[in-house]
């Protein structure tokens, strides 16, 4: 099964252990939720970087005291159907800023790609080959987002005031004889109201 | 008319494609019929008995005569003539060939319109009164909220698998001609006692196998926290609500089993952690929407001009007017219903060529504006009074000008067994028969407003239980039996109907209806005591021993 990772296809470095499993004091690994919790702080101290495999019906929460030590959280999704690891991922990202690698694990098709990433995932295991190999174009699909998420694109709503102000400050600019004023918010809108529209990613929104 | 910019049209060229690509594996066959299920029915593509059905959008419910014109296109190019319009807002075409959906979603999208979220386990087309913005007892345009829900929730990366479908609709009006309290997520415009406007939010509404009404879980929400709070409803759903029983999935459900206090506690809770952040509503940004919804530029009218007084001296045209006529915000015009329930039609057809000649007289009577109603009809929001008998003529000519409107015969019903591949009966001859039965205009006139509404199944497609009368199409042993209620309604007195008793057989169904408004006139206290009034004051039992008596 290909791992997708930062948009390109690359070998998975981590071990995945069953739950019985003895836990080596080397390597990168992903442990089981209960594995994990079971003995977190010892875990966590060894030498390689940790992930935990959550599943999509457990708060999230529970893995606040060591989200800061955790490489890896990865995240359930059983069938493609089953959406609740993108309110988990999202949760992750924006409430406790976990910085490390969210992971899609079970049923991830090219068709949830997107989805995916604006929740916050930024590596996937995903089921079929020719997905995984149209993973840049299915990402780029849409150049369009209406709301604020994980990924912190720019949203419509921003990038139409954005547009408006900056073309009021074209007409002040104009009219003015005493030169020109500046706001910060000018240069994100010039590349918001590029005709082409297909990349639409200006300042970051989180928060 | 809410005015699409270079974003919304971007979306829509880009879902285009994503679609196309979407068919194109499908015919190869990289994506299973499984795989492929969720991805066409996000775009409104069902399959239905006899081929694939496509559920387009009217956003809250307005349209364009230009996009009218392209929904006949449609229906000539693609289908077989015409359209069916639903109850929530959106038209349906039955008879559309997979290989050639894609091109006719590219021909929807040049028109701004699409059939995205019409379907699946996201959020669904979001519904409003067919009279917002022109209704004379609203709070604010409905519109600009529904528009704002619209595109939060368009391809929202955390609400596009949930446990199941979510509807949402927005009145902002005294009377709720939106049908709110039948919704997963109700929302109402209300002044506060300082004069606020802000909004009542209820949750759990539905219908289908556990009819439930919708609980107020917030009775009064501020305007900045629209968006935020809505998210939090979401949030919990998408994480709580049942995935393991497609038929307890419905967020009603989890509203049931948590109670509703408890979830409101829930939702305060979740809500408290994202009401502050990038979801807080800039009023900048609400205005940029309000902005882009244009009134027309009414001329300065009296109201009752001597047109329409000299005009009432025919009979029919006062019939209608009385009828089909109503009062608008801005002296001098009128909210002008189209009835598509001629008798002996089924309710909410519409032919090509009734499309394109209603675009036509929208140009010219209504500022280019239509809009589709809950109950299966069409509405031309700003006629000028003095445009109404030439405007009358040219309704009639095409059989949009049944003036049934609210009446007997203004049934809503879903496609029933003769399109829908989940039916258990047929819903439209049943229809049929009774706007044959009730074909009398002066009759139905005397009965005064009544509703009736037919499932043919379970499903409730056909909002049978908030029917003055419901009828519900059910199965035994191979036939076709329906199950009659009374006593629901879905306005802002929103109840559910009462069975009456066994199910009756398909051959019986419009005698039965005939003896329920028999006992309703011989029981009414005063000739406008509506039928709805007297089941609740009188209940089931005259109605049920009248109905069975002899059978």
């Amino acid at each position: 099964m290909p791992l997708v990772k930062d948009g390109r296809i690359i070998e998975d470095r981590y071990l995945r252990l069953a739950e019985g499993a003895a836990v080596p004091a080397h390597g990168a690994i992903i442990l089981p939720a209960s594995r994990f919790l079971a003995d977190a702080d010892n875990v966590l101290r060894r030498d390689g970087p940790t992930g935990v495999l959550w599943p999509n019906d457990r708060s999230v929460g529970e893995l606040a005291p060591w989200l800061g030590g955790l490489a890896l959280i990865g995240l359930s999704f059983p069938t493609y159907k089953d959406g609740r690891a993108y309110s988990q991922a999202r949760i992750l990202r924006e409430r406790y800023g976990f910085g490390g690698e969210l992971r899609a694990t079970g049923q991830v098709l090219r068709d949830q790609f997107l989805f995916m990433l604006r929740a916050g995932f930024d590596a996937f295991e995903v089921v079929k080959p020719a997905d995984a190999a149209a993973f840049e174009e299915a990402s780029r699909r849409y150049s369009v987002f209406f709301q604020p998420a994980a990924d912190g694109r720019i949203t419509v709503a921003r990038a139409r005031l954005q547009r408006a102000s900056s073309a009021r400050q074209a007409v002040e600019r104009a009219v003015s004889a005493r030169g020109v004023r500046r706001h910060s918010a000018a240069a994100g809108a010039g590349m918001a109201a590029s005709p082409s529209m297909i990349h639409v990613r200006g300042p970051r929104e989180r928060g | 008319m809410y005015a699409y910019d270079e974003y919304d049209r971007t979306l829509l060229a880009e879902r285009v494609n994503e679609f196309r690509g979407q068919v194109a594996r499908r015919l190869t066959g990289e994506l299973t019929e499984d795989e492929f299920r969720s991805l066409r029915l996000m775009n409104g593509v069902y399959l239905q008995l006899h081929a694939y059905m496509l559920r387009v959008a009217v956003p809250y419910g307005t349209l364009s005569s230009h996009q009218l014109r392209r929904l006949a296109q449609v229906a000539r190019r693609y289908d077989r003539g015409y359209g069916h319009f639903t109850t929530r807002q959106n038209i349906q075409f039955n008879w559309i060939k997979l290989a050639e959906l894609p091109d006719a979603i590219a021909d929807l999208a040049a028109a701004g319109l699409h059939g995205m979220q019409t379907s699946g386990n996201c959020v669904r087309n979001i519904t409003t009164d067919q009279w917002a913005g022109v209704a004379p007892d609203e709070i604010e345009d409905a519109r600009v909220w529904a528009e704002l829900l619209r595109q939060h929730l368009t391809l929202h990366p955390e609400f596009s698998f949930l446990p199941r479908k979510f509807k949402i609709a927005v009145g902002a009006a005294h009377h709720d001609r939106a049908a709110v309290a039948i919704h997963d997520l109700g929302v109402r415009l209300r002044r506060n006692s300082g004069g606020e406007v802000g909004f009542e939010i209820s949750v759990g509404g539905g219908l289908g196998r556990t009819p439930f009404l919708a609980k107020v879980i917030k009775p009064f929400l501020k305007k900045r926290d629209f968006l935020s709070y809505i998210e939090a409803v979401l949030r919990l759903y998408n994480q709580y609500g049942r995935r393991d029983n497609i038929y307890k999935a419905r967020i009603k459900m989890l509203v049931h089993d948590l109670g509703a206090e408890k979830f409101a506690q829930e939702v305060e809770a979740e809500w408290s952690a994202i009401r502050d952040g990038a979801l807080a509503l800039d009023p900048a940004v609400v205005a940029e929407i309000a902005a882009r919804f244009r009134y027309p530029g009414y001329a300065p009218l009296d109201d009752n001009p001597p047109e329409l007084t000299a005009a009432r001296a025919d009979a029919r045209f006062a019939a209608w007017l009385d009828n089909a006529v109503h009062n608008h915000k801005q002296t001098g015009y009128a909210i002008v219903t189209l009835s598509l329930k001629p008798v002996g039609k089924p309710p909410g057809d519409c032919t090509a060529e009734q499309m394109d000649a209603i675009a036509e007289i929208a140009d010219r009577y209504s500022f280019g504006e239509i809009r589709v109603g809950h109950e299966q009809n069409l509405v031309l929001p700003h006629v000028a009074q003095r445009d109404l008998p030439p405007l009358w003529r040219a309704l009639d000519k095409i059989g949009v000008a049944t003036p049934n409107v609210g009446l007997v015969s203004d049934i809503i019903a879903c496609p029933g067994l003769d399109y829908c591949s989940l039916a258990n009966a047929r819903a439209i001859p049943v229809a049929q028969e009774l706007s044959r039965r009730y074909r009398d205009l002066d009759l139905a006139r005397a009965l005064g407003r009544l509703h009736i509404n037919i499932s043919g199944c379970i499903n409730a497609c056909g909002q049978h239980q908030v029917g003055h009368i419901g009828i519900l199409g059910v199965e035994k042993n191979g036939e076709e039996f329906y199950q009659i209620s009374i006593g629901g309604r879905a306005d802002e007195h929103a109840r559910l109907g009462a069975l009456i008793g066994p199910a009756v057989p398909y051959e019986e169904v419009a005698d039965v209806i005939e003896d329920i408004v028999e006992t309703y006139l011989d029981l009414r206290a005063r000739p406008d005591e509506m039928f709805i009034e007297t089941a609740e004051r009188v209940g089931v039992e005259p109605f049920k021993e009248r109905v069975y008596a002899t059978r």
